[in-house]
């Protein structure tokens, strides 16, 4: 998403975000339709067959994109909880509140496909190793940062004390990642690689990548749409309402 | 000297006040008066770097107390609402503490002599503070104010809790403290006993 | 102008709480006596088969270990929050971290030495010997300081919430899952003949990270919750 000319700063204000995002929104759902769609045809149907595995192997194009996700995410609502705290700003606060809930989907998402899949190959629906901890460490975490700012009233102490946790819980998102280079695990290794040539079928690999930019897009649409809401609950300043009327949110979808 | 330049603070949704420039140069008491609610407490935290304000700036010798950080805090006393001593240990522990977190010297001595001048008698300075009135806590945790030697104090409603005699003591030692060049911030609902050329008063509406 | 140097300001804030502490010594016996408890509960549930409770030893103790440092954390802050002494301290003119590092040094020596110094007798009781006592008691010396560390960091997050008992757990529990795995680790490869050192070293390594961060996100949460 990188867009070179444009003035960004002028966005860093709530008000001129909120119509900024409200025509983002069908895009990025659109965009999102089309490629999810296209990648799960591609890995139900087009895909060969697994070797080892047989026909249940598929749910890989959903669990591999939600785990890459649900990490991804923890990070960018990091640092937006950073960018808040270092430049005060609401709107990123807003940000990495509405980002919280998408990620903590889709870490369950993983979980619940790892399952599905772990069944059939490994024979257990859960067994307790580095990655699948260190996952379901990652759900605690998620859910660490919406209880905190659901539990304090005070809204700019409940912003910023989500914030602080939300960073120092960052260090375990390396610790997921690598825990299948570090310990002797049950779970599959690294098979995709930034360096190295790619271990699996092209088709396959194509597949989850279009899924994981599918999981991308409709990420950003719904946290683009859970964000005008959050604005329209928090923002109330008269100043604000007086200066353009606020949208029907009825008509915002 | 103390300068607060264009300081406004909003609270929840609430705009309590805004704009608020005063100065407040060396032998001269601040009064902030105001109704409940109006955003006093607030203002003194805010003094206090306890709290940062939503708009504006605080100026310490010409300098804002946000980059000066701890050596601001070096300058200041603070004495909140709360008392800020902990019930089980003796007014003479509680006040050698405060001292040598405070840099101060914290001889014996000179922790009872302080603990008299706010008019706590010997008997009562080695009893744990749990067993001592509410307006006793309040002359502990003031006695810190004979042993301060910082320019800055920033007193909330110093004399709640004190009878005449106390508040009298109290008075006496914000006045030889303005005499000798220090300033005094109090947040307060009592007319302060002072001389009116060294009183300024910031009444805030809410 | 008086300031104090930071040995000065560390060592008032660890004499005040030290001193705290002797004058209500029922803290100290409450982790102690905690400890005794749960780790006594696993025999009684699990049955007391030797070769299973050795085997389960290192898991049980870390576990009921962590669990005295959880229940403990209520106490770091909560007190000085209430009374005031907690600002004053955000207003000693020294770095909050440094002064941050020494309340929860003195929490650890209340909390989590008792801890450390009663886990040998508990050992034997489950039936740990030896070289596993020792690694267990090493593990739990380089543990608990880090549990304590981290801890700080939610207690202070939650200071003043309604429902602050629950959620620290919740926040600090993700956290407390490498360090536990780390530590009951040491022991179980040490117990297996293997040697606890590589998870000792671990152990060692999550202190001093916990020493160099957790203090600065514990002063940032204290400063917001003060606000």
């Amino acid at each position: 998403m990188s867009v070179t000319g444009v003035n960004w700063l002028k966005y860093s204000s709530p008000q001129a975000f909120y119509p900024l995002a409200g025509r983002m929104i069908p895009w990025c759902a659109a965009a999102a339709s089309v490629v999810m769609g296209v990648g799960l045809y591609i890995g139900f149907f087009v895909a060969p067959t697994d070797f080892q595995q047989g026909e249940a192997y598929r749910i890989i194009f959903v669990h591999v994109p939600a785990a890459w996700m649900s990490m991804f995410l923890y990070v960018v609502m990091a640092v937006w909880a950073g960018l808040g705290l270092g430049l005060n700003a609401r709107l990123s606060f807003m940000m990495a509140q509405a980002i919280a809930p998408t990620g903590a989907m889709f870490t369950f998402l993983a979980l619940l496909t790892g399952a599905m899949w772990g069944k059939p190959t490994w024979g257990a629906w859960w067994v307790w190793d580095a990655r699948l901890t260190s996952e379901l460490i990652l759900l605690f975490q998620y859910a660490g940062v919406m209880l905190l700012r659901t539990s304090i009233d005070d809204l700019r102490r409940a912003d910023r004390a989500s914030a602080v946790f939300a960073l120092v819980g960052v260090v375990n998102v390396p610790i997921i990642y690598f825990s299948v280079r570090w310990w002797n695990t049950l779970h599959q290794g690294a098979s995709v690689s930034m360096t190295a040539g790619s271990k699996m079928a092209a088709t396959m690999l194509t597949a989850m990548l279009l899924m994981t930019v599918g999981f991308w897009m409709y990420s950003i649409a719904v946290t683009l749409a859970r964000v005008r809401c959050v604005m329209v609950e928090r923002e109330q300043l008269p100043a604000w309402s007086k200066q353009s009327p606020m949208p029907d949110v009825a008509e915002a979808r | 000297m103390l300068e607060t330049v264009a300081l406004s603070c909003s609270r929840g949704q609430r705009r309590l006040f805004s704009d608020i420039s005063v100065t407040i140069k060396p032998g001269t008491l601040l009064a902030v008066v105001g109704e409940n609610g109006s955003g006093k407490t607030s203002l003194l935290r805010m003094l206090c770097s306890l709290l940062s304000p939503e708009q504006g700036t605080i100026m310490w010798q010409g300098q804002d107390i946000r980059q000066l950080k701890e050596l601001y805090c070096a300058q200041l006393t603070y004495i909140g609402h709360l008392n800020g001593i902990k019930d089980d240990l003796t007014p003479v522990e509680n006040l050698t503490v405060s001292a040598s977190l405070a840099g101060e010297k914290s001889a014996g001595a000179r922790v009872q002599d302080a603990l008299e001048a706010v008019g706590l008698r010997r008997p009562v300075h080695s009893l744990p503070t749990r067993v001592l009135s509410q307006g006793q806590k309040r002359r502990v945790a003031l006695a810190r104010l004979w042993l301060s030697t910082r320019p800055l104090w920033l007193l909330d409603e110093p004399f709640t809790s004190l009878d005449t005699a106390a508040t009298s003591f109290v008075t006496q030692r914000l006045q030889s403290h303005l005499h000798q060049g220090g300033m005094v911030v109090v947040v307060t609902h009592q007319e302060v006993a002072l001389p009116t050329d060294v009183v300024q008063c910031l009444r805030l509406t809410g | 102008m008086n300031q104090p140097s930071m040995f000065e300001a560390l060592r008032g804030i660890i004499q005040r709480d030290l001193l705290l502490a002797m004058r209500r010594r029922s803290d100290v016996a409450m982790s102690v006596f905690f400890l005794v408890i749960v780790a006594s509960l696993f025999p009684l549930g699990v049955g007391p088969e030797p070769t299973v409770l050795r085997t389960i030893a290192p898991g049980v103790l870390w576990v009921a270990a962590l669990l005295a440092c959880l229940l403990s954390l209520g106490r770091v802050f909560t007190a000085d929050y209430l009374d005031g002494v907690l600002e004053q301290m955000l207003l000693v003119s020294q770095p909050l971290a440094v002064l941050v590092v020494g309340k929860v040094f003195a929490h650890w020596v209340i909390s989590g030495l008792p801890v450390v110094l009663l886990s040998p007798l508990l050992g034997l009781q489950f039936g740990l010997s030896g070289e596993s006592l020792g690694v267990l008691v090493l593990s739990l010396l380089l543990g608990t300081p880090t549990l304590s560390m981290i801890g700080g960091i939610g207690a202070a997050l939650v200071l003043g919430v309604r429902g602050s008992g629950l959620l620290v757990a919740l926040l600090v529990l993700p956290l407390y899952v490498p360090v536990l795995i780390f530590g009951a680790g040491a022991v179980t490869s040490s117990s297996a003949g293997i040697g606890g050192e590589a998870n000792l070293s671990l152990l060692g390594a999550c202190l001093v990270l916990s020493l160099f961060f957790a203090p600065w996100a514990t002063a940032a949460a204290l400063r917001i919750a003060l606000e």
